[in-house]
């Protein structure tokens, strides 16, 4: 897939995707190793864009299972056409329940969820599972099955195995912890905000109408809200939303005016912003 | 084996040593990352191994510096004659006014080699962190750096002028690190990494023993509250939910099967009033265990929201409510537990500890602030200075309490030695271990009423 960590950056960067060393390097290593890459950092960090700039890189399909509270097998695995099955009885053919039954539950009948969909076919594949703190430690069962076998049995049907194994990519906000037998299968790779350097190479990439100068400041600022101690610091998503900001409002440097009204597109919450307001000095106005 | 080899399995020693858990599979898929990566690129191959041997975030901290004492960055002193002091300071002065990653890791070398050393014989010499940075005094030279940025215009004039002096302190912080990294790696050139390894490399902070944490691992803690308390509260609810899915209405689910014709076609789930339980926490903040409980009543604040009503008291011999003090948006975590000792009252007419006094002055004062929705959690190490415990109005809080629990911060091997009366208060209320951090989110987690 890949030739090399530099290849994975330059690739990768054609996408659009800025990946920091330790980004390219690790996902290097889980294509050449063939091992999931479990991806773990705070929100709006481009967890999930990594994976989908992998898949365009590889011109690989992207399979993604959004993970959420209760998601299941039937919505991870697949699931019965149950209307479907039921017409198909009462449509009622001349036949014996045997027949029938052989009949409504084969292929026709199925519904492949992403799990599935993603061990069949022979295209190149990457699969995303999403946000995967946010399902229940259940679901991390039937996803360390998965995982390790590439391969998953329909009872009605037989057992389906991966001809070619997809890459897969998991992320997660660790909202809850993992379990260690999930994580032991997987290359670990925490993205944590970039360094400045990186960060302003990513607005660039975002929002290049907005000058280098300007660019410049609107990083400094977040990497200063960023040490600061606040509820929720702002994350890439949303120093490229402030730029994006910046530039519909024609500003060309920062003044105190300008960052008090543009405050709440970085911070969300009305303490963060008040206290910000304070260290940042913007109160004299 | 190969060097290779041989390192990466010392590497996996060390950090097993220090509690990261590695099997086997992971062993070997480090060593394929460095056949593949190579060792040409040192940076690429501290990712390479961090990804195939971490779990989580938390390791890094420890996995980095012993990844620099197996894999050092270069061996012995840096080229060149010896350097002297103010010259240093320029040039350090330069690297940081142009924020030049690279430059300060090479400072950090020549600093180490030439102001670090000390002792001449081969069985007491060394290099120290410390000493280096006494001679380098990297934090004086903030004015300085700062006029140099200004002067060159680089920090964009106006608004943005404001941030720089924080920008140069993390600046500076970042030098001090690679000043401590760079004479543990001399050291370990010395004495052997292995041992180095064990001794230097400092646990992940909620690993440290509350009762030994110093003030840096502290720190480093109350910014860890909210991150925890976050992934706390997503566990609580989730045990909500299951306390709540439990039962089903018979009567509701079969009001709702009049319309399917009285086939009782979807059970109706009890919903359970949501009366949100109610906490008190009593906290010794005496010297010796003021780490622990500072670090828990942030702790049970910033989950305040998970409560009815939060009220905290604070005692050392006698006692006095804070939960005031604790307020959201008051809560400055660093100066929380000297704001409680200057404004609480504590403290009678001596300064050490009195279970027994401050636990009847609180049956008697605020008795009432215990009632049958209330959880009781007493914080401390139940060293009674040899005072009587005072059990009857231990007692009497756990009787009115729904329920109550201790958590004492000493290893329980210790738990009735001296003058620890924890045995005794263990008969009246559940005692649990609570050491670390660590072993606290896992209790907070279990024991905190939904
Ligand atoms: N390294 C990066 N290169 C390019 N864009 C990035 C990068 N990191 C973050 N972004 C931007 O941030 C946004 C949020 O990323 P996203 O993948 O949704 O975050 P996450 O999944 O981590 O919550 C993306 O839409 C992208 O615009
Ligand atoms: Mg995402």
């Amino acid at each position: 897939m890949f030739t090399s960590v530099d290849d994975v950056s330059a690739r990768l960067a054609e996408t659009g995707y800025l990946a920091s060393p330790a980004v390219a390097t690790t996902v290097f290593l889980a294509a050449r190793l063939g091992k999931p890459l479990l991806v773990e950092g705070p929100a709006g960090v481009g967890k999930t864009e990594l994976a989908k700039a992998v898949a365009q890189v590889a011109g690989a399909r992207l399979v993604r299972l959004q993970c959420y509270e209760g998601v299941d097998e039937s919505r991870a695995l697949y699931e019965w056409n149950h209307a479907k099955q039921l017409l198909r009885i009462s449509a009622g053919r001349d036949e014996s329940w045997d027949e029938t039954r052989t009949d409504i539950f084969g292929e026709e009948f199925l519904l492949p969820r992403p799990l599935l969909t993603a061990i069949r076919g022979d295209e190149p594949t990457v699969l995303l599972i999403d946000e995967t703190d946010k399902a229940d430690v259940e679901m991390e069962g039937l996803l360390l099955e998965v995982l390790s076998d590439f391969q998953i049995t329909v009872p009605e049907l037989g057992t389906v195995t991966a001809t070619r194994r997809p890459f897969v990519v998991l992320t997660s906000n660790a909202g809850r912890e993992l379990s260690e037998a999930l994580r032991r299968r997987c290359l670990f790779l925490h993205i944590g905000f970039p360094e400045a350097e990186l960060e302003r190479r990513i607005v660039r990439l975002h929002v290049p109408g907005l000058g280098a100068a300007l660019t410049a400041s609107v990083v400094r600022v977040v990497g200063a809200l960023r040490a600061m101690d606040l509820r929720k610091v702002p994350s890439v998503a949303e120093t490229v939303d402030w730029a994006h900001t910046l530039l519909a409002l024609g500003a060309d440097t920062l003044d105190e005016a300008v960052v008090q009204d543009t405050l709440g597109v970085l911070l969300k919450h009305q303490d963060d912003i008040r206290k910000a307001t304070a260290k940042l000095d913007l109160e004299t106005l | 084996m190969s060097d290779v080899a041989e390192r990466i399995t010392s590497l996996v020693g060390a950090l097993r040593a220090h509690g990261v858990r590695i099997g086997t599979g992971e062993s070997v898929d480090a060593a394929r990352a460095v056949e593949t990566l190579g060792l040409a690129d040192r940076e690429l191959l501290r990712e390479g191994l961090a990804a195939t041997l971490l779990h989580g975030v938390g390791q890094r901290a420890v996995f980095d510096p012993v990844f620099d004492l197996y894999f050092p960055r270069g061996v012995g002193g840096p080229d060149g004659g010896p350097a002297d002091r103010a010259a240093l300071r320029d040039r350090l002065a330069a690297a940081l006014a142009a924020d030049d990653p690279a430059a300060l890791a090479r400072l950090a070398a020549e600093a180490v080699d030439g102001l670090g050393g000390y002792g001449s014989s081969p069985e007491s010499d060394g290099w120290s962190a410390y000493q280096t940075l006494e001679r380098l005094r990297p934090q004086t030279l903030l004015a300085r750096v700062r006029a140099d940025v200004r002067g060159r215009g680089v920090s964009g004039a106006g608004f943005t002028d404001r941030l720089l002096d924080d920008e140069l302190r993390r600046r500076i912080e970042e030098f001090r690190r690679l000043v401590g990294a760079e004479a543990r790696r001399r050291v370990a050139e010395r004495r052997g990494r292995d041992e180095i390894a064990r001794r230097a490399v400092r646990p992940t902070a909620d690993r440290v023993d509350f009762l030994f944490a110093n003030r840096d691992q502290l720190a480093e803690l109350r910014r860890a509250v909210r991150p925890l308390a976050r992934k706390l509260a997503t566990r609580l609810a989730a045990r909500r939910r299951r306390a709540a899915r439990g039962t089903i209405d018979l009567r509701r689910t079969l009001r709702s099967s009049l319309s399917t014709g009285g086939v009782p076609m979807r059970p109706v789930l009890r919903r359970r009033r949501p009366a949100r339980p109610e906490l008190v926490l009593l906290c010794d903040v005496s010297g010796s265990v003021s780490g622990f409980s500072d670090f828990t009543m942030l702790l049970v604040q910033a989950l305040h929201d998970q409560f009815g009503k939060v009220r905290v008291f604070a005692f050392v011999n006698r006692l006095d409510e804070v939960t005031g003090l604790l307020d959201h948006g008051r809560a400055d975590p660093e100066g929380l537990g000297a704001r409680i000792r200057a404004e609480a009252t504590l403290t009678g007419w001596h300064g050490s500890s009195d279970y027994g006094a401050a636990l009847g002055e609180f049956a008697e004062r605020y008795g009432s602030a215990v009632g049958p929705r209330t959880t009781v959690f007493v914080l401390g190490d139940a060293r009674t200075n040899l005072s009587d415990p005072n059990l009857p109005a231990v007692r009497e809080i756990a009787g009115r309490a729904r329920r109550a629990y201790w958590l004492n911060p000493e290893p329980r091997a210790q738990w009735g030695t001296g003058d620890s009366a924890a045995p005794a208060y263990a008969e009246l209320v559940e005692m649990h271990e609570c050491r670390t951090a660590r072993q606290l989110s896992g209790l907070v987690a279990r024991l905190l009423p939904v």
